[in-house]
C-alpha cells in the first residue's frame, strides 16, 4: 500500500493538544460538551449491549467524535445529511437528544425512528438528519439526489454523506462522485477514514491509504485533515461548505481517525481484526479528540479541572436518567410491523 | 425526470419525445452511465420533497440499481417509523424481441412484486399508461411502473385526465364473460384481450381481467370472476417458475370454496430459459395470442 497520509495515519503521531488560538471559550466548551455527550452516550450503549439489554448490534464510533461535531457546526436544519451503520455521532451532533437515541436502540416507540429502526436505521429530518442505513454506501447516491433537489428548489442547502474508508470501495460511491460533479450538485462527501472496514486494515483493501484520491479522479476539490482535531475539522468543513453554498459544486473532506471499539459492539476486536493490535489502540487513544481539546483548554487557562469534573458529572447524571427513562418506555404496538410498509 | 437516454429520441420509443425541450434539461436530466447512483439520486430527491421519475429504458440494466430500489426506497418508510416517504416513480421498460437476446428482454415484475413497500404497476392500455403514471407520481410511496415496448403501437382517443389515487386502483374486468377467466398484466393483457375476442367467435365466453397493480395485490375482482366462470388461465410475460402467474393462482385458490373449479388452473408463461437471439428460436419462445386461444380451448376438451 502507498502511504499517502503520512503522520495522519501513524498512531504514534499527533498526540499533542490541538491549536485553539483565536477561539472563544464559549465555542470550545460547546465542542467539548458535544463530543463528551456523544462519547458518554456510546459508552452507555456499549454497556447496555454487553449487559444484554440491547438486542441488536451497535456500531460504536468512540474516538471519532470530532468529525461529526466539527462538520455539523456549519450545517443547518434544512441541510440533507445521510449516515450509515456507525451514525450515532452524526445524528447527535445535529441533535444531542440521547434519550431518543437510547429509546430507538432499545426498540421503544419513543425513539428517533419510533422503535422501528434500532441503532442502524436512524431518522431526525427536522434536524437535517434524513436517515442512516447499514447497507454500506447505501445512502451516498441518495444524498447526491437530495443535493440536486436543493439546486432545483432554488435554496442553498446542501447534501452531506458520511462515508467510511470501506464504503469508498463500493462502486456506487464512484458513480455518485461522478454524478455530483457533472451535475454541480451542492454536496459534501465526508470521508471518515478510520483505516478499518470491519476487521480489515486499509492496507489489505486499497492500494493507497488516502481515499481523497477519488476526489482527484473526479476533479472535486478536497482537503485531508486530522479527524481527531475538532478545530481543524471545523475550519476545513467551514471552507468547503462555504464554497458549496456559493454554487461551486461538490467538495470532499477526508478525516483520518480511528475507532476504539471493534466493528460492532463493545469489544476491542484485536483478536478478529487483521492488523489491529492493543498497542495501536492505545496509541490512538492517546490521540483522543476530547483529551486533546480539554488539555489545550486547561493549558490556556480557558477553564479549570473542577469545571471539567462538573461537566462530566452533569452529563453522567443526564445520561443515566435518560437511559432509565428509555428502558421503561413502551415498545411499538403490535400493528406497527404492517402499519409503516406504505404511507397509506 | 432522470435517466439514460432522455435527451435522445431512441431510448424510450415515442413516449418522451421532446420533453427535454418542453421542460428544460434541468428538469429532464440525461445522465452518466450510472444506473445505481441515478436511481439513488431519484430516491434521495424524493426524500427532499421532489416527485422524481427515474427512467430505465431497459429493465435489464436497472439491475445495477437494485439496492436503491429494494433496500432503500422500499424500506425507508418502514425502517424509520413511517416518517420518510420516498415517493419516487421508477419507470422500467421491458424491451424484447428483435434478436436482442437475454440481456435486453427480461420481464422481472414478479421480483419487484415480492418486495413489501414497493407498489408495482403494469399498464396495458394507452389510458392506463397515462393515468397510472400520473397516479404513480402523485403517490407518496415508491412505485415500480413497468411498461412494455410491445404495447407502444396501440392508439386510443383519450378522455381528459382524471387524477387517480393509486392505492384505490387494482384489477379491472376488461371483457365480461361466463365460461373462463383469463388474467394477465402488461403485454400479456393485450394477448388476453385478443384471445378473448377470438374465443368469442368460437363460442367460448371469456372474462378478461387486467391486473394493472401487482403489489399490493387486490385479488377480490379475480376471485369473483373465477367463482362465476369456474375456470382460470393466467397469462404472464415473465418466466413460469416462481412467477407472477403462480401468485395469482395461489391467491385465488385460497379464497375459493373447494370444487369451484371445473378444470385445473393453467399458467401460460415464458419457458424457464433466457431469451434466445435467433429469430426462429425467439418466435417459439414468446407467447402468442394463438398460444392463449389454444390453451383455453384445451381446457374445454
Amino acid at each position: 500500500m502507498k502511504n499517502q497520509l503520512g503522520k495522519l495515519s501513524n498512531p504514534e503521531e499527533l498526540h499533542s493538544p490541538v491549536v485553539i488560538d483565536g477561539y472563544s471559550a464559549d465555542s470550545l466548551v460547546k465542542y467539548l460538551e458535544l463530543m463528551l455527550t456523544i462519547r458518554k452516550t456510546e459508552q452507555r450503549l456499549a454497556l447496555g449491549r454487553k449487559d444484554g439489554l440491547i438486542g441488536g448490534p451497535v456500531h460504536l464510533g468512540a474516538g471519532q467524535e470530532a468529525i461529526a461535531v466539527g462538520v455539523s457546526e456549519h450545517l443547518r436544519k434544512t441541510d440533507r445529511v445521510f449516515g450509515a451503520h456507525r451514525s450515532h455521532s452524526h445524528l447527535l451532533a445535529l441533535n444531542p437528544d440521547f434519550y431518543r437515541l437510547f429509546a430507538e436502540v432499545l426498540g421503544k416507540e419513543t425513539g428517533f425512528s419510533k422503535g422501528m429502526g434500532g441503532s442502524m436505521h436512524l431518522f431526525d429530518q427536522p434536524s437535517g438528519f434524513y436517515g442512516s442505513v447499514p447497507i454500506v454506501a447505501g445512502t451516498v447516491s441518495l444524498a447526491v439526489g437530495a443535493a440536486m433537489a436543493a439546486k432545483l428548489q432554488g435554496v442553498d442547502d446542501i447534501g452531506v454523506a458520511y462515508i467510511g474508508d470501506g464504503a469508498a470501495e463500493e462502486g456506487v460511491v464512484h458513480e455518485s462522485l461522478n454524478l455530483a460533479k457533472i451535475q454541480n450538485a451542492p454536496m459534501l462527501f465526508v470521508i471518515e477514514n478510520n483505516l478499518f472496514a470491519s476487521h480489515m486494515h486499509i492496507s489489505l483493501r486499497q492500494p493507497s491509504d488516502m481515499v481523497a484520491r477519488f476526489a482527484q479522479a473526479n476533479d472535486i476539490p478536497y482537503e485531508v485533515i486530522d479527524g481527531n482535531d475538532v478545530v481543524a475539522v471545523s475550519q476545513a468543513a467551514n471552507r468547503l461548505i462555504d464554497d458549496i453554498r456559493l454554487g461551486k459544486g461538490p467538495r470532499l473532506l477526508e478525516l483520518v481517525t480511528y475507532r476504539w471499539y471493534g466493528h460492532v459492539d463493545w469489544r476491542d476486536d484485536v483478536d478478529v481484526g487483521v492488523e489491529r493490535s492493543l498497542t495501536d489502540i492505545n496509541n490512538w487513544k492517546a490521540r483522543d479528540p476530547i483529551v486533546r481539546l480539554s488539555t489545550a483548554m486547561l493549558e490556556s487557562d480557558i477553564w479549570c479541572q473542577s469545571q471539567i469534573d462538573e461537566l462530566n458529572q452533569r452529563l453522567d447524571d443526564q445520561i443515566n436518567k435518560a437511559w432509565d427513562q428509555a428502558m421503561s418506555d413502551p415498545y411499538p404496538s403490535p400493528d406497527a410491523t404492517l402499519k409503516y410498509v406504505y404511507s397509506q | 425526470m432522470i435517466g439514460q437516454g432522455l435527451w435522445s429520441p431512441w431510448y424510450v420509443g415515442n413516449s418522451m419525445t421532446d420533453l427535454d425541450k418542453k421542460f428544460g434539461i434541468d428538469r429532464v436530466i440525461d445522465t452518466p452511465v450510472a444506473e445505481s447512483a441515478c436511481t439513488g439520486a431519484a430516491v434521495g430527491a424524493s426524500l427532499a420533497g421532489m416527485k422524481p421519475i427515474v427512467v430505465h429504458p431497459r429493465m435489464d440494466f436497472m439491475l445495477y440499481a437494485i439496492d436503491p430500489i429494494v433496500n432503500q426506497a422500499a424500506k425507508w418508510s418502514h425502517m424509520l417509523g413511517g416518517q420518510a416517504n420516498p415517493g419516487v416513480t421508477i419507470r422500467s421498460i421491458i424491451n424484447r424481441g428483435g434478436e436482442q437476446g437475454a440481456q435486453h428482454s427480461q420481464a422481472l415484475h414478479a421480483w419487484f412484486a415480492h418486495v413489501p413497500g414497493l407498489r408495482v404497476v403494469m399498464p396495458s392500455t394507452v389510458k392506463d399508461a397515462r393515468d397510472l403514471l400520473i397516479a404513480s407520481v402523485l403517490c407518496n410511496d415508491p412505485v415500480m411502473y413497468i411498461d412494455d415496448r410491445w404495447l407502444y403501437d396501440q392508439e386510443d382517443e383519450l378522455p381528459p385526465i382524471v387524477e387517480l389515487e393509486l392505492s384505490s386502483q387494482g384489477p379491472l374486468v376488461t371483457q365480461i364473460g361466463s365460461d373462463i377467466t383469463i388474467v394477465a398484466s402488461g403485454h400479456a393483457s393485450l394477448l388476453a384481450k385478443e384471445a378473448g375476442e377470438q374465443l368469442s367467435d368460437n363460442n367460448v365466453s371469456a372474462e378478461v381481467v387486467d391486473i394493472r397493480v401487482l403489489n399490493p395485490l387486490d385479488v377480490d375482482t379475480i376471485v369473483a370472476s373465477v367463482k362465476k366462470t369456474g375456470r382460470l388461465v393466467v397469462v404472464d410475460s415473465g418466466w413460469l417458475t416462481a412467477g407472477f402467474s403462480a401468485e395469482i393462482i395461489a391467491s385465488v385458490l385460497e379464497c375459493l370454496p373447494v370444487n369451484t373449479l371445473k378444470a385445473p388452473p393453467v399458467r401460460i408463461a415464458l419457458p424457464d430459459a433466457p431469451a434466445p437471439t435467433s429469430r426462429i428460436l425467439e418466435q417459439a419462445y414468446y407467447t402468442s395470442t394463438k398460444d392463449v386461444v389454444d390453451a383455453v380451448k384445451k381446457m374445454f376438451d
